[in-house]
């Protein structure tokens, strides 16, 4: 296995060399040569303008056969389901019908009601009940799932990439030795050879890619909370309800819960969020603040922020949307001040809509923003506020 | 008391580059460091070792240039670096990865492992829960403060949505920590001698006593199949004219969309 | 320019240059606004180990030399002069220390500040005796086993801050100006207080403080050399320190350059960059010659100091004097670069400009300087070796 050069077709070009996001490849005496950091995403096959690179990969060995049906870990908190639940058996129901098989919800912890998982497509819905499940653990949690997965054989299990699914999730794809794609934005179905592909951003977002799990079973993926749009369906049928007592096969966990401390200061759920305006180094100093405070006021959203604002001081660290900080996936994000750089917009690019207001016409974030207001934003945004408070005094 | 941090070697993010023109990720430079998340799992390690006393070890898994992100650690506070490479190695996923760094952990011995919440490149934050599996150790996600280690145990502080937790466990433990929990230190003077004299031993697939076909692009379930750029569909609009008028035709837009 | 500094060097002057430009230069316009004493940096330099670079090894520190203090108060004072000079002051303060201190007393004093655990400073100047230094008042009268000290310093930097006080005083009236000598004084002795705490043109996070003495007493362990030595012990400290002094300079106006030409690269008058201007390119140009021949000036100082030269109050006056000359031209002219937005404070060159001043004034004023050259040319008949 390994990357490929076609001598002959190689022209020295370095076309490779620069499209490479590993600095893997360079060209010497004017021929490409891979080095030992390579891991074959191919991106350079893509570059070369004469293709004269190939992957070569082994054949992977068959998938066993006898793995069906396509599952959803549908987590709870505060006794109900999570969007995320919805949004993954709206997905799901579209890749099980391309599979021609069944849709299944997993819960651990009967407070949900089942019947609103049968609401979004699933067609059978597993209630574990356990009381290791009450604390939350991780451990306990993927522990429970694996013996599930081991006894009923689902060939694909998505879960949300919430912080309790990134954390727990891993866990169980470690159990089952089987491949975990994490913060999925897109999925679709290879029908004939029954893979799931797994789109996600790496890189801040900078570069796609599509990853399989060919041999393992199941194949699992997390997915980024609020990119999947949610659809209950018309008529929805019962589900067939699996009621699971796990009291005795549940773990003891290998870690303590000992206290929980609620932070109102860290209810900025900003994952959450349908709207969320944000704002930058532009502002020029903390005070300035308050006038993202009002406008997020106004359309009732969530307040984030740059990264140099936080290390500034000017708001807490909780707010801070971008690579190092929160990702977020809201319908609107109104960036105020906000140049755009590669680290800030790899945390709010899915958004569905951006608006930016930055008085440099040649502000990076103009390139991914629905809508760009170049000017002044101490004049912009309280202009704003106040017609979108005109807007809601009319309605 | 023996810490080991694990660390990545990244590309600066500064140095992979949308070419907006041509729609290519073009690298605009060579520099690497140390993931971000890591620094602070690296300083959490040296403040441990501060007040604990012990020993620091910070390992990596990549390929020989990864050495220089080990030196880098060693200028920051850690006793001594390790690097775990091997052309086997090439094209891991996470699974593949923690199965590496589990083996070295198992090797060395360690009483708390630390790693940062997730890559600035890979961003999948899978290794460190997977770690713990291998290892059958507990796991501490979302560290934001460790308060105490004493009798055998580690208790922290970790993140949720809404709050924070309060957390125990036993000894040997894996922890990924968070941004909030420090602010990493600048390198000291005597660190940056240390790190240019440093030895830094190299174990590979047979030093680990891992099947080379266990790891790797054969040891991985997952594959990359395709990598690409995304398009950027949305035509952006500039709305132009004095702040009134940009405010009004913006209003009008998302109330269009029904977005207000 | 290539200065082909040791490796030692190089780790000084690229970690001092990180440390500025991640830590102090989110936080200098602040300090210079608040007027407050920089005690996080303070802390940040010592865990990088850069109190260490002027002590000697066996007293926890790097044994670097002359040079070395310079490259990491240039590279300092190139992001705010104020913390740069705070840092400075410190190596100012227990030069009498490295040239003139037992081994007790370097074990005594010299690992603290190694670790960065205590600051020092060093104290001259009164308020009848600046320029004229053998005028000082202060007196340390013998009684037993100390000295009692009554008197008072004017301007001390690291004053209310340090707790190490390197002091010259009058020992002995009658014997003029062999009847000084130099005390260490610490910071909490009965009879120690400290005066007014000065409100300054610039450096305005360094502290500038008066230091009062009202029948203090000193063991007389704390003597630094012998009795009489005080001028001789001076005047070598500051042949000592007048390289970082000119460093300093160096850096302020390294700084200011720096955001002068990339106010002329982006400032666009007349359809285009201002840097296109003829006028502007030799203001530029005049201001990179200028910082380079100080530079220069200052390092081949320093490497002959740190080298075994014996000779060096004349090199050293001169490097101070034509680097603090060219850092208020340099700096001068960066705001005239800026214009109107170099006037303003939300820029970054006025406050250099207001740093700069200092370094004209303190160390021996210019004035001082041009004496000191005088007599030595004179010695030498103007002959070059």
């Amino acid at each position: 296995m390994g990357l490929e050069i076609d001598r002959e077709a190689c022209t020295g070009c370095e076309a490779c060399v620069s499209a490479c996001p590993f600095a893997a490849i360079q060209v010497t005496d004017g021929i490409a040569r891979a080095l030992p950091g390579c891991n074959l995403c191919g991106a350079c096959t893509d570059a070369c303008p004469t293709d004269a690179i190939s992957v070569l990969a082994k054949e992977a060995a068959p998938a066993p056969e006898d793995y069906r049906g396509v599952w959803v870990f549908a987590e709870q908190r505060g006794g109900r389901f999570k969007p995320s639940a919805f949004e993954l058996l709206t997905e799901g129901r579209r890749l099980a019908a391309t599979l021609e098989t069944e849709l299944c919800a997993v819960c651990l912890g009967d407070e949900g009601e089942p019947s609103e998982l049968a609401s979004y497509g699933a067609q059978r819905v597993y209630v574990l009940t356990a009381d290791a499940f009450a604390d939350g653990r991780e451990d306990v949690c993927a522990q429970a799932l694996a013996d599930l997965v081991r006894e009923r054989k689902p060939e694909v299990l998505l879960a949300a990439a919430s912080p309790f699914g990134r954390a727990c999730i891993p866990q169980v794809a470690s159990m089952l030795k089987t491949g975990l794609t994490a913060d999925c934005t897109g999925l679709d179905v290879d029908a004939e050879k029954r893979l799931l592909l797994q789109t996600r951003p790496t890189f801040g977002g900078n570069i796609m890619a599509t990853i399989i799990c060919p041999s393992s079973r199941p194949q699992m993926a997390t997915v980024r909370p609020h990119v999947f749009p949610r659809g209950p369906i018309e008529t929805p049928s019962a589900a067939e309800v699996v009621r699971l007592d796990f009291s005795r096969r549940a773990v003891t966990s290998r870690t303590r819960l000992l206290g929980f401390v609620e932070e109102l200061s860290n209810k900025v759920n900003l994952e959450e969020a349908d709207i969320i305006v944000s704002g930058g180094r532009g502002l020029g100093k903390a005070e300035n603040f308050a006038l993202i405070r009002e406008l997020a006021d106004a359309l009732g959203a969530g307040v984030g922020a740059s990264r140099p604002t936080v290390d500034e001081g000017w708001i807490p660290y909780a707010h801070q949307v971008g690579q190092t900080g929160k990702t977020v996936s809201p319908k609107l994000y109104i960036a105020c001040g906000i140049s755009g750089a590669v680290q800030h917009l790899a945390g709010m690019q899915t958004s569905k809509c951006i608006v930016a207001i930055n008085e440099d016409p040649n502000a990076p974030i103009f390139s991914s923003a629905t809508y760009g207001l170049v000017g002044d934003l101490f004049e912009i945004v309280p202009r704003l506020t106040e017609r979108l408070r005109r807007r809601k005094g009319e309605a | 008391m023996r810490i080991v941090v694990c660390i990545k070697q990244v590309p600066g993010t500064t140095s992979v580059a949308l070419d907006p023109k041509t729609n290519t990720l073009v690298r605009t430079g060579i520099e690497s460091i140390i993931n971000p998340f890591d620094t602070h799992a690296l300083e959490e390690g040296v403040r441990l070792k501060e007040r604990s006393g012990g020993a620091l070890t910070v390992i990596t898994m990549g390929p020989p240039q990864a050495e220089q992100a080990l030196r880098d650690a060693i200028s920051l506070g850690a006793d001594e670096a390790l690097l775990l490479s091997d052309p086997a190695f090439a094209g891991s996923d996470t699974l593949s990865t923690s199965h590496v760094l589990a083996a070295a952990l198992s090797k060395l011995g360690f009483d708390i492992a630390l790693c940062g919440r997730q890559t600035v490149d890979g961003d999948t934050g899978q290794v460190g829960p997977e770690l713990s599996q291998h290892l059958g150790v507990p796991f501490l996600a979302y560290v934001s403060k460790v308060e105490a280690i004493e009798d055998g145990c580690v208790r922290v502080e970790r993140m949720v949505e809404d709050g924070h937790e309060v957390l125990e466990a036993s000894l040997p433990a894996v922890m990924s920590v968070v941004k909030e929990i420090n602010v990493p230190r600048l390198p000291s003077l005597r660190g940056m001698a240390r790190s240019k004299s440093a030895k830094v031993p190299v174990w590979n697939a047979a030093d680990l006593g891992i099947d080379p076909e266990a790891v790797g692009l054969a040891g991985s379930p997952t594959r990359v199949v395709r990598v690409f750029t995304p398009k950027r569909i949305i035509q952006g609009e500039i709305l132009t004219g004095t702040a009134d008028a940009q405010v009004e035709t913006l209003v009008e837009r998302l109330a269009g969309a029904r977005l207000v | 320019m290539q200065y082909f500094l040791n490796e030692q060097q190089e780790t000084v002057r690229s970690l001092a240059r990180r440390i500025a430009e991640e830590r102090i230069l989110p936080v200098r316009a602040e300090l210079d606004e608040r007027e407050e004493f920089p005690w996080n940096l303070m802390h940040e330099l010592a865990n990088a180990d850069m109190f260490r670079v002027f002590i000697p090894g066996q007293y926890g520190g790097l044994d670097g030399g002359i040079l070395d203090l310079c490259l990491a108060v240039e590279e300092l004072s190139r992001v705010c002069g104020g913390v740069a000079v705070s840092y400075a002051a410190n190596a100012l303060g227990v030069e009498p220390l490295l040239g003139f201190g037992t081994p007790e007393q370097k074990q005594r004093f010299l690992p603290d500040v190694a670790d960065g655990k205590r600051l020092a400073a060093f104290a001259i100047t009164e308020s009848v005796a600046g320029s004229d230094a053998s005028a000082i008042q202060t007196t340390a009268i013998r009684d037993g086993d100390s000295y009692v000290v009554n008197g008072s310093k004017q301007f001390i930097t690291n004053g209310g801050e340090a707790e190490i006080y390197s002091m010259v005083v009058v020992t002995d009236h009658a014997k003029g100006s062999r009847g000084a000598s130099v005390l260490v004084i610490e910071k909490g002795t009965p009879g120690f207080t400290f005066g007014k705490k000065e409100t300054k043109l610039g450096i305005r996070s360094s502290a500038t403080r008066e230091l009062v003495f009202h029948n203090c007493r000193v063991p007389k362990d704390n003597l630094v050399g012998r009795e009489g030595m005080g001028y001789i012990i001076a005047l070598k400290t500051f042949d000592r320190s007048r390289p970082c002094i000119g460093a300093q300079a160096v850096g302020i106006a390294q700084g200011a350059f720096e955001a002068a030409v990339e106010h002329a690269r982006t400032r666009l008058q007349f359809g285009k960059p201002i840097s296109s201007l003829q006028a502007i390119q030799h203001m530029l140009a005049d201001m990179a010659t200028d910082i380079e021949a100080a530079r220069a000036l200052v390092y081949v100082t320093a490497r002959g100091i740190d080298g075994g030269d014996k000779a060096y109050t004349e090199a050293s006056a001169m490097a101070k004097l034509f680097a603090s000359d060219m850092a208020m031209r340099v700096t001068t002219n960066a705001v005239q670069v800026l214009g109107g937005s170099g006037y303003m404070r939300d820029y970054p060159v006025e406050k250099m400009m207001r740093d700069a001043k200092i370094t004209q004034i303190y160390e021996g004023t210019n004035q001082v300087m041009r004496n000191v050259i005088a007599i030595e040319l004179l010695k030498r008949r103007g002959k070059h070796a």
